[in-house]
């Protein structure tokens, strides 16, 4: 596997009515191709900025992020974004916000490539229906259909099943694992959720709390599907509380 | 459910009918007139005819001055809203011309449109214009300016900017917002165009009420009175319709 992302002395600071605040202090980070990265750490560690900085929504103070060789300074249909709480469009139908990204394709062509994706994400027979429509699970999907939908190579996952209940998350967790191993993109989830970095990821990146860099990246080789209750899964969830300095 | 709220809001109309007949029984119609005056003046005016001509000149008067503010205030409104600098400048300005009357404008309305002594549509319609740009424009901007940053964020993540941005983002993101500053505006509008019309023209039905009084008519002028508050519920029920139709085509129907 190739090296897709390399994040060198990766520096953020904030400035604020109270001064600057140190967010990233110098994160050094690689990402595969094709893998699927966690990054876990405590809440408000700077780990979703990280993200955002990756993605392009915001730039590093210092230190550099790039993508295949070439510096991020932009967003790009090349690596997408899924948010935390649906950000697709309430004014849209499933269909309109999955296609959202397509541009001006011929309708056919777009229609193949619309229903592909809502095939791959179980949507069938919700084309019409609008966000408002659906459940918290659903609406997850639609942004998930419409972020495969331009063929990025890269997703990036902030939270993604943050506002879901516990029972579809569950559900969504193996979902995402499902569309992973369909599409082969390299995948980086952000998540506070230790549980949810060892069921999830080939390697999890463990932050530091704020200014935050990054403590150490472990490897997760355990079978799929995983079973929270394997001795494996266990010793490593141990491992990452032990570094984020939780007792248990 | 229907027919329980048809009957209470009856019951309100009923109480009030009732007092009124009350309070003004025996009076002439030179005198503050009863309902049943005020009924019978009501079918004297629409059968000569007047009332009707009044009617249509307020409600083009109301309709220039809208169309008017809401071709120049969303658009404005959504640039303030969008643009921080843009607002930092002019957006103070905006709040500090909004509180005075469209009223107090009549003086230099007829300066520059001209009117009184001779009629002017024109000046009415900048007094219906100023009346209604202010909502017009305050709900623009705040429309914009909330804009909900993942919307932003999604837009440029998949390359959509410009006029397809403002088409398929922008735009709908704040309708809710803009119909219902349209609709305070085209509220507002309405009781203005009435004042207006009391100042420097001869037609419209804020006209009917000054000539109603001045030809000591008060049947009339109460019977104006009714028409004007039956043509702005149907114009608030129309733009509620339009509002629901607005957002329930796109899945945001509230109910």
């Amino acid at each position: 596997m190739s090296t897709k992302i390399t994040v060198r002395g990766a520096h953020k600071v904030f400035s604020t009515k109270k001064g600057d605040v140190d967010v990233l202090d110098g994160v050094d980070l690689d990402v595969m191709e094709g893998e699927f990265l966690v990054i876990v750490g405590p809440s408000g560690c700077g780990k979703s900025t990280l993200l955002n900085c990756m993605a392009g929504f915001e730039l590093v103070t210092s230190g550099s992020i790039r993508i295949d060789g070439a510096e991020v300074r932009e967003p790009s249909r090349k690596r997408v974004f899924v948010f935390q709480e649906a950000g697709i469009f309430p004014w849209f139908s499933v269909w309109d916000n999955i296609g959202f990204g397509l541009g001006n394709l011929p309708f056919e062509e777009k229609h193949e490539i619309v229903m592909r994706y809502i095939r791959l994400v179980g949507l069938e027979g919700f084309e019409k229906a609008f966000p408002s429509e659906l459940s918290g699970g659903m609406k997850q999907r639609v942004e998930f259909a419409r972020a495969l939908a331009v063929e990025p190579d890269v997703l990036y996952l902030d939270e993604p099943f943050g506002a879901l209940d516990a029972l579809t998350r569950l559900g969504m967790r193996s979902e995402i694992i499902r569309i992973w191993r369909e599409t082969k993109k390299t995948c980086i989830l952000v998540t506070h959720d230790v549980e949810e970095a060892v069921e999830l990821a080939d390697r999890i990146a463990v932050m530091t709390k704020r200014p935050a860099t990054v403590h150490s990246v472990l490897q997760n080789d355990l079978p799929r599907p995983r079973d929270p209750d394997h001795p494996g899964f266990r010793a490593l969830k141990d491992k990452i509380f032990g570094i984020l300095g939780v007792e248990r | 459910m229907k027919l329980r709220t048809l009957l209470f809001g009856a019951i309100g109309f009923a109480l009030f009918l009732g007092f009124w007949h009350w309070q003004t029984y025996g009076n002439a119609i030179g005198d503050l007139p009863g309902p049943w005056l005020t009924a019978r003046g009501l079918g004297e005016i629409a059968v000569q005819g007047i009332l009707w001509e009044n009617i249509v000149a307020s409600v083009f008067r109301v309709a220039w001055g809208f169309s008017l503010a809401a071709g120049i205030g969303i658009p404005l409104g959504l640039a303030l809203g969008w643009y921080p600098s843009l607002r930092a400048v002019f957006n103070p300005l905006v709040q500090a011309l909004r509180p005075i009357s469209p009223i107090a404008w009549l003086p230099f309305a007829v300066i520059l449109f001209g009117g009184y002594p001779m009629s002017s549509d024109l000046s009415a319609i900048f007094l219906l214009f100023m009346s209604a740009f202010f909502p017009i424009v305050t709900a623009s901007t705040s429309a914009a300016a909330s804009l909900d940053p993942r919307y932003i964020r999604s837009a440029s993540n998949f390359g959509v900017g410009g006029i397809a941005f403002f088409r398929r983002v922008m735009l709908p993101a704040t309708l809710p917002q803009i119909l219902t500053g349209l609709r305070l505006a085209l509220g507002i509008a309405w009781v203005v165009v009435v004042a207006a019309e009391m100042l420097g023209v001869e037609s419209g039905l804020g006209y009917q009420v000054m000539d109603s009084r001045n030809a000591l008519r008060m049947d009339y002028v109460a019977a104006a009175m009714v028409v004007i508050a039956l043509i702005g519920l149907l114009l608030d029920m129309g733009m509620a319709r339009i509002e629901a139709a607005a957002l329930a085509r796109r899945g945001m129907s509230r109910r």
